[in-house]
């Protein structure tokens, strides 16, 4: 029997400069599950904000639970009504820590059920977290996903981006 | 399309238990590494502490935060100037007869020219009270293209763990 690969690279780059947002658009409704891994460069700017993600472009009809480790403290959070889906917390003042982002997205394709997403973000000079998303929109497929940062700063040059479905 | 996870190299502990899980060589032609280990110490202690170094890299390069759940509460940590990258927990002989711990260890971009980054997800389920489940953030503070690694318990590996290193390819 050939071995029929189960993990498909879909798209990927590397930011040549710095933006405000990188989209993987035109996303195939022919795998089950999508994964997304980000690792985000050493930042730009100051201070601390979120990174999240806009799925279909919509706005609105996110919530999600957070745990996230600070090295002092242990934390769990709640929200609703963001425009994204949190997915790391995102220390830009640092300046020393890659950031890694693991998403997986259940079930993208379907029309019937409303998605969920479990999330990995870790910042060895910031934080910790593991959280899950569930986009509440009137069930459609997934077929864009774009990685922003909530409090508007940029995602740097040479972050990395890569999007896999899953068979 | 083609497929985008391919083991590189697998590691089983025979007779007598190992110190040291060591893959050496690893090709550059890869974008990530995922490394999937299931482990049990040979000592009496209820939990141990496993911790890597990369490319034999014995400086104070490697920092972390992390934090744990366990049957009561939760906990966590930080280290930095440390000389390994502590990684997660697994049991030893006093966790139920048969039981290993999982850890899940991610490295993105681990052949480019940044310092690297480490993502680690620990669990360590029992049959009583001492378990645990935690998540890491790592980070080695070198550009180097990671060749080796090295996985180290705190007491020696006993028979029937194993280890498998796959290679991620983005393309």
């Amino acid at each position: 029997m050939a071995d029929t690969p189960t993990k498909v690279p879909l798209a990927t780059t590397t930011l040549g400069s710095s933006v405000a947002s990188y989209t993987f658009s035109s996303i195939p409704s022919t795998y089950t599950d999508l994964i997304l891994v980000a690792w985000i460069a050493p930042t730009l700017g100051t201070g601390t904000s979120i990174m999240a993600v806009k799925l279909n472009s919509d706005t609105t009809n996110y919530s999600g639970t957070g745990l996230l480790g600070t090295g002092t403290a242990v934390q769990s959070s709640r929200y609703t009504g963001l425009s994204g889906l949190p997915i790391a917390g995102y220390n830009n003042g640092s300046g020393t820590g890659n950031i890694n982002i693991i998403c997986h997205f259940q079930n993208y394709s379907n029309t019937t059920t409303y998605k969920t997403m479990i999330a990995r973000a870790d910042n060895a000079s910031f934080q910790t977290e593991a959280s899950v998303g569930l986009w509440r929109k009137t069930p459609e497929a997934i077929n864009s996903i774009q990685i922003y940062n909530y409090g508007g700063v940029n995602l740097t040059a040479g972050s990395t981006f890569t999007l896999y479905g899953i068979l | 399309m083609g497929m985008a996870e391919f083991l590189i190299s697998s590691v089983t502990v025979g007779a007598g238990g190992a110190s040291s899980i060591d893959f050496t060589s690893i090709p550059s032609t890869y974008t990530d590494l995922r490394l999937v280990v299931s482990l049990r110490s040979g000592s009496s202690g209820t939990s141990r502490g496993l911790s890597f170094t990369l490319n034999n890299d014995a400086g104070t390069n490697y920092s972390t935060r992390y934090f744990y759940g366990y049957a009561s509460g939760v906990t966590g940590g930080s280290t930095s100037s440390s000389t390994d990258m502590y990684s997660g927990l697994y049991g030893g002989t006093s966790y139920g007869a048969n039981i290993f711990s999982n850890i899940e260890i991610y490295i993105p971009n681990y052949a480019s020219s940044n310092n690297k980054s480490v993502s680690v997800d620990s669990a360590s389920e029992n049959t009583s009270s001492t378990n645990y489940i935690g998540f890491w953030a790592g980070y080695w503070a070198q550009t180097s293209a990671i060749t080796g690694i090295s996985l180290k318990g705190s007491l020696a590996f006993i028979p029937n763990s194993t280890a498998y290193l796959y290679g991620i390819k983005n393309s």
